[in-house]
This record gives C-alpha cells, sequence and structure tokens, in this order.
C-alpha cells in the first residue's frame, strides 16, 4: 500500500506528473521537427501567436467545447474502469442528430426549443448506443474495448449514409454529400463581444457538476470504490451489472453532446466523411488530469490552444497539421513513463520490472542464476 | 445479364478480393499471435500504416517490390519495439501505449509522406508471376495466377505460422503465456521473452501487411491509407480464436464484402460504399451478441505478467 504523503508533495507531485509528460513531449518533437528541416521556435512561437494572440483564443475556446465535454464523458467511464473506445462514432452521432434535424426543425418550431430537443436527442442517442457495448460486458463480460469500437464503427457508417441519404441538403444546388446548414440566429447564442458561443459554459458547469459529483456525494465514492474492484463494490452493495450501463450510458450521453454542441455552436453543417476524432486528441489529457473533471480544465484548455494554433503553426514550418497527432502520440507514451518511474520511486523500488532484471541479469550478470526480487509491484 | 458478368469483369472481381484481402490476412496473422500471448497491440493501425509507408519507400528507392516488402517488415518491427520495451518488459498499460503507437504512426507518416513524396509522388514498379500453363486458364488465370510472386511466398508462410502456433512448443509457449502465464513460469519458460517474440512477430506481420496494401494493393502511398483496416484485423483476430484458416476464411468474406461493389455496380445494383465498410462491424457485432457467452480471448490479454504478483 502506498503510504500517505504530506500535502504539499502530493501536489507538487500531481503536478510534475501531469506537466513533465507534456514537456518531454514538447522537447522531442522540436527534435523532430529539426530532423525535418525547420526550426522548432518558429513552430511553437506560431502555436502561440495562432493559439492565443488576437481574437484567435476565441477560436481556441470554440475548440475547447467539444474536447472538454468529450473529456468529461471519458472521465466518467475511465473511473469506473471502463474502456469506452467508441469516442469518434458517438461524437458523429450526436452531431448529425444536430446537423440532419436542426436544418428541418428551427424553419418550423420556435428556436430554443428546438435546441433543446437536438440537445436532448443527442444525449438519448448517445446513451442508446452505449447499451450495447455496457449491456454486454454487464451480462457476459464481453470486453467493452472491441464492442464499444466495433460500434464506433458502425455508428460512423450510419451516420455517413445519413448525410448521403435522408439528411442530405434538400438544395438541388448541393451535390456535395452534406447537411443544409443552420441558419446563424438559430445557433447557440455568443458570449458578450466575442464569437465565443455559450458551449464553453455549458462544458465548464458540466466540469464543475462532475467534480462536485465525484468528490463530494456518496456516488462518487461508489464509482471509486467500484472502479478499484467491482468485486469489493457487489460486497458493499453496490449492483456490478446497474454500474457498468449507468457509466456507459452517461459517458455516451456526454460525448453524443458534444457532437451536438459543437454543430450548434461552430461547424453549422456537417459533410459526410468528417471525423475530427476529437476522443483520441483528449486522451492523454484525461489521464494526465488523473481523471479529475477539474484538473482536465486546463489541461484540455491547453491543447485546444495547442490544436488550434498548432494547425497554422505546422503548415508555416511546412509540415502538414498531422504532426499534432505526433505529439499526442509521444505525450501519452511520455506521461506512462513518467507515471511509471513516479511509482517505482515512491515504492522505492528498481526501475526494472522483476522479469526485466532478471533477464538483464541473465546476460550481464555474474552468474546465470538471477536472485528473484522479494518486492511485489503494486499498481 | 451474363454477358456483363465476363470473364474479364470476373477476373477483375478475383482480383480485386485477393488484394484486399492479402493486407488483412497478415495484420489479423500478426495480431493473433500477439493476442495468443497475451498482447492485445491496440496500436495494429499505427503499425500498418508506418509498415506501408517504409515498405513505400524501399520499394520505389529501389525499385523492387521485393525489397519494398523487407522495408515494411522493418517498419512494422521498429514501430513496435515501443510496445516492447513499455509493455512487454516495463508492464505498462497496452491500451495507452497502442493508442498512442496508433496516433503517432498515423501523423509520423502523413508527415514524412506530405515532406517527402506529396510533390513527386512515385509509384511502386510492378511484379507479377505468370505461371506457366495455369496463367493462360480463363478467369483464373489473369486474376490468381499473374499474382506477383510475394503473394505465393506469402500464402507459404502463412501455411508455416499455422503449423507453427498449433504443433509446435513455440506455439504452445504462446498460448501459455495468453492464457496462464504462471504456468509457463512454473514450466520453465520465459513468459517475457515468450512475449517479446510474439511482439516482434506481430510487428512483422502487421508492417508486411501495410506494406502489401502500399506495394501491391495500391500501387502507392497515402495518407491515412489503412482507413480501419488495423481495427478490422483486431476483430477478425477475436472471432478467429487462434486459427490461421479461420482468419483466411473471415478475411475472405470481408474482401468480398469489398470487392462485390463493382460487379454490383455493373448489374445495376447501386449499393453505397459505406453499406459495404459497415456490414463486417455489423456481423461481427451480431457474432457478439450471439456467442457472447463463450470468451472469445485468452484469459490473461492485456495484463502485464509479474512474477509472483496474484
Amino acid at each position: 500500500m502506498i503510504e500517505e504523503l504530506p500535502r504539499f508533495r502530493r501536489i507538487a507531485d500531481g503536478l510534475v506528473r501531469s506537466i513533465l509528460p507534456v514537456v518531454l513531449a514538447l522537447v522531442v518533437a522540436g527534435l523532430i521537427i529539426v530532423a525535418m528541416g525547420s526550426n522548432p521556435l518558429d513552430f511553437y512561437a506560431g502555436v502561440w501567436k495562432y493559439g492565443l494572440t488576437g481574437s484567435n483564443w476565441q477560436d481556441s475556446l470554440r475548440l475547447m467545447a467539444p474536447l472538454m465535454i468529450i473529456a468529461l464523458g471519458l472521465i466518467v467511464s475511465f473511473r469506473g474502469q471502463l474502456w469506452n473506445l467508441g469516442y469518434n462514432g458517438t461524437y458523429l452521432l450526436g452531431s448529425v442528430v444536430a446537423s440532419g434535424f436542426g436544418p428541418v426543425l428551427y424553419p418550423v418550431l420556435p428556436g430554443w426549443i428546438v435546441t433543446a430537443i437536438l440537445i436532448v436527442g443527442s444525449l438519448l442517442v448517445g446513451a442508446i448506443w452505449a447499451i450495447v457495448p455496457a449491456v454486454l460486458k454487464a451480462r457476459f463480460g464481453t470486453n467493452e474495448i472491441i464492442t464499444s469500437l466495433v460500434m464506433s464503427f458502425i455508428a460512423i457508417g450510419v451516420v455517413n449514409l445519413l448525410i448521403k441519404g435522408p439528411m442530405h441538403d434538400t438544395n438541388p444546388k448541393v451535390t456535395a454529400p452534406q447537411t443544409a446548414t443552420i441558419p446563424r440566429e438559430d445557433l447557440l447564442p455568443f458570449l458578450a463581444g466575442t464569437r465565443v458561443h455559450v458551449g464553453i459554459v455549458i462544458a465548464i458547469v458540466l466540469a464543475l457538476v462532475a467534480q462536485f459529483v465525484v468528490s463530494r456525494t456518496s456516488f462518487g465514492v461508489r464509482l471509486d470504490v467500484f472502479g478499484a474492484s467491482p468485486k469489493a463494490a457487489q460486497h458493499v452493495g453496490i449492483s456490478r451489472s446497474w454500474m457498468i450501463i449507468l457509466l456507459f450510458c452517461v459517458s455516451g450521453a456526454l460525448i453524443a453532446l458534444a457532437g451536438s454542441v459543437d454543430v450548434l455552436g461552430n461547424v453549422t453543417y456537417q459533410r459526410a466523411n468528417w471525423n475530427p476524432a476529437y476522443g483520441d486528441a483528449v486522451m492523454p489529457f484525461v489521464f494526465l488530469a488523473r481523471l479529475s473533471p477539474l484538473a482536465a480544465i486546463p489541461l484540455v484548455g491547453f491543447y485546444s490552444v495547442f490544436a488550434n494554433g498548432g494547425i497554422n503553426a505546422a503548415r508555416s514550418v511546412g509540415l502538414n497539421s498531422d504532426f499534432l497527432l505526433v505529439v499526442v502520440g509521444l505525450i501519452l507514451v511520455f506521461m506512462t513513463i513518467t507515471e511509471y518511474v513516479g511509482n517505482k520511486r515512491r515504492l522505492g523500488q528498481s526501475y526494472l520490472p522483476v522479469g526485466m532484471k532478471q533477464s538483464v541479469m541473465a546476460i550481464f550478470g555474474p552468474r546465470s542464476s538471477a536472485r528473484p526480487a522479494s518486492g511485489k509491484v503494486t499498481t | 445479364m451474363s454477358g456483363l458478368l465476363s470473364a474479364s469483369v470476373l477476373a477483375a472481381f478475383l482480383t480485386a478480393i485477393l488484394v484486399q484481402t492479402m493486407p488483412l490476412i497478415l495484420a489479423a496473422i500478426g495480431e493473433t499471435i500477439g493476442e495468443q500471448s497475451g498482447v492485445l497491440n491496440l496500436g495494429i493501425e499505427g503499425v500498418m500504416l508506418v509498415g506501408a509507408y517504409s515498405g513505400y519507400v524501399a520499394a520505389v528507392s529501389s525499385g523492387s517490390p521485393w525489397i519494398g516488402m523487407l522495408g515494411g517488415i522493418a517498419g512494422g518491427v521498429v514501430a513496435n519495439l515501443l510496445l516492447l520495451v513499455l509493455n512487454t518488459w516495463l508492464g505498462l498499460n497496452q491500451i495507452v501505449i497502442g493508442l498512442a503507437i496508433t496516433v503517432m504512426g498515423e501523423g509520423l507518416t502523413s508527415v514524412l509522406y506530405l515532406q517527402n513524396y506529396s510533390k513527386h509522388p512515385l509509384s511502386v514498379p510492378g511484379d507479377s508471376w505468370a505461371i506457366a500453363g495455369l496463367s493462360d486458364l480463363p478467369v483464373v488465370g489473369p486474376s490468381i495466377f499473374r499474382q506477383s510472386g510475394i503473394f505465393w511466398v506469402l500464402l507459404l508462410v502463412m501455411v508455416a505460422v499455422a503449423f507453427l502456433l498449433a504443433r509446435t512448443n513455440w506455439g504452445l509457449s504462446i498460448r501459455a503465456a495468453g492464457q496462464k502465464p504462471s504456468s509457463l513460469d512454473t514450466a520453465g519458460g520465459s513468459v517475457i521473452k515468450t512475449r517479446s517474440s510474439a511482439v516482434l512477430l506481430n510487428g512483422a506481420f502487421v508492417g508486411c501487411g501495410g506494406a502489401f496494401l502500399s506495394i501491391l494493393t495500391t500501387g502507392t502511398f497515402t495518407a491515412f491509407m489503412t482507413g480501419g483496416l488495423g481495427f478490422v484485423a483486431i476483430v477478425i483476430t477475436m472471432l478467429s480464436r487462434g486459427k490461421v484458416s479461420w482468419i483466411v476464411i473471415t478475411s475472405l468474406l470481408y474482401g468480398i464484402a469489398v470487392a462485390i461493389k463493382n460487379p454490383l455496380q455493373l448489374i445495376g445494383v447501386s449499393v453505397p460504399a459505406d453499406v459495404f465498410q459497415m456490414l463486417p462491424f455489423v456481423v461481427v457485432m451480431l457474432t457478439l451478441i450471439l456467442f457472447a457467452r463463450s470468451s472469445i480471448v485468452p484469459p490473461a490479454l492485456g495484463s502485464p505478467y509479474t512474477r509472483g504478483a496474484r
């Protein structure tokens, strides 16, 4: 068992573990830029310039709204040790609810009612789509990674078919496979004096609510018990099946909500085969925030600035915007390494795991009979 | 109707099935070796792209598709080194590492291709072996018996893998490492060594599949060209339960579903491509729902092995 550290040490430890991987990833990404023959300082200056200066910070905030809501959806399922990897398809389902039904409903009903219908609709669709992997996991223990991924691919296909078929723009001039555009006056309102829609407020409020729920309510405690050990949870009277279904549905509903908020505030229409894959990008920051909704706010905010500025910055140094994916991958790698080294350091153990130490000893050690390490790795 | 389904259409259909299926079979075999040993490589999509890119580079710079395939294998193995060190040796989270490999593979290959080849895209030199006597047969001649020699070599490799997995001590160790690693340890085998060999072979096969995709299926590289094929391979692996013959059958079904679009259009049936891309996943989901009760994956899949830990 890990002994309790003093409060300030704990906070410092948490900060190091959250920030160090990002710094290391940025350094390695800089080295890759050098290897490609460009100047990394130009790239990072570009990220600052295109991400924050002028009115660019507003675009960063517009990007942050869906990212933050997806992050919350991931946190909900990951806290229960459920790997809901169906986020890309779920996001598109939510967005197609808004972009498909929005142009039809707005002309016939008052705007705010339609917005409410679309948002509730996307929540429901996201929750319903998540039921299949949830029930399979709860009832038969089927691996939810596979089922949620497969459901995601089915969702992407369904969304493309909808956009090419019944939800295609009715204007005969539009031949490209896309939905009609929702008119400006029906979109989510902007915050005073900016071009930032209220989606970001929704996201922050949801994050605060989630933080309250996980840290100050009995449900939060039950969630943590369940995440730590479903068996233990069963013993203290928490229904395992019910918990799996609930967490999956809430997670799916939130991710779908991100899609509809993004369409209603920012994208305004949807093309077939459009898949921003926000979930992949947000994943490392969810872990870096140690699954805390509150800590996710600054981290996702950082990534929003980085992604928004990085697209133009990458172009300005002759790379394409997919370079951001490399940075995300590097953050994930350094995050697991930092976590590993941190845990080992705290437990006062060798950095090498038992098996590897033995194989190293077998090759380099004085005798072939490597002494088995007595320490047991607790993770 | 029968005139439209002429010999040349059928030959093109057969060729399309073969070249669509082969990368998938290779990737699924690689994933099977990994999964049987208890390592779930979720980064297979990225490894495939790395293999496709390195294979493309090797093929266009050497002028030989054979060297291209070797380049793809090397690329896949190098990409999997990350999984080998971080997951198999250090025991870090497979899901996180897998996602990292996927996004890094996607990003790196896209950036590198844009930098080096997008302005002057080169195409891979073709390679076809006309098998004497058989290549003049109608329909099957121009489709099956004029494939690249690589195709035939890979068929032999598949048979070899099926044999190795099912009939040798090495195959037994692999399965033990996935079923109950502690029993392998007790019997004097090394879980880490077994899984290491499985991860490297996984990289070799998946990279080979990617290289086949770029060199022989399309003849060029494009960013994100796998388009989810890696995840299809993971799913096929789950359905095949470690049997190479099942992999070939399920992959062929997928290949037929993808390739049937053109003949269908010729006889006037127009079905959107999305239906065919979605179909395998729907089938998989139905299978999972119907046969959910029986376990599909090795019990130790996804959990790093620590000696003595309970």
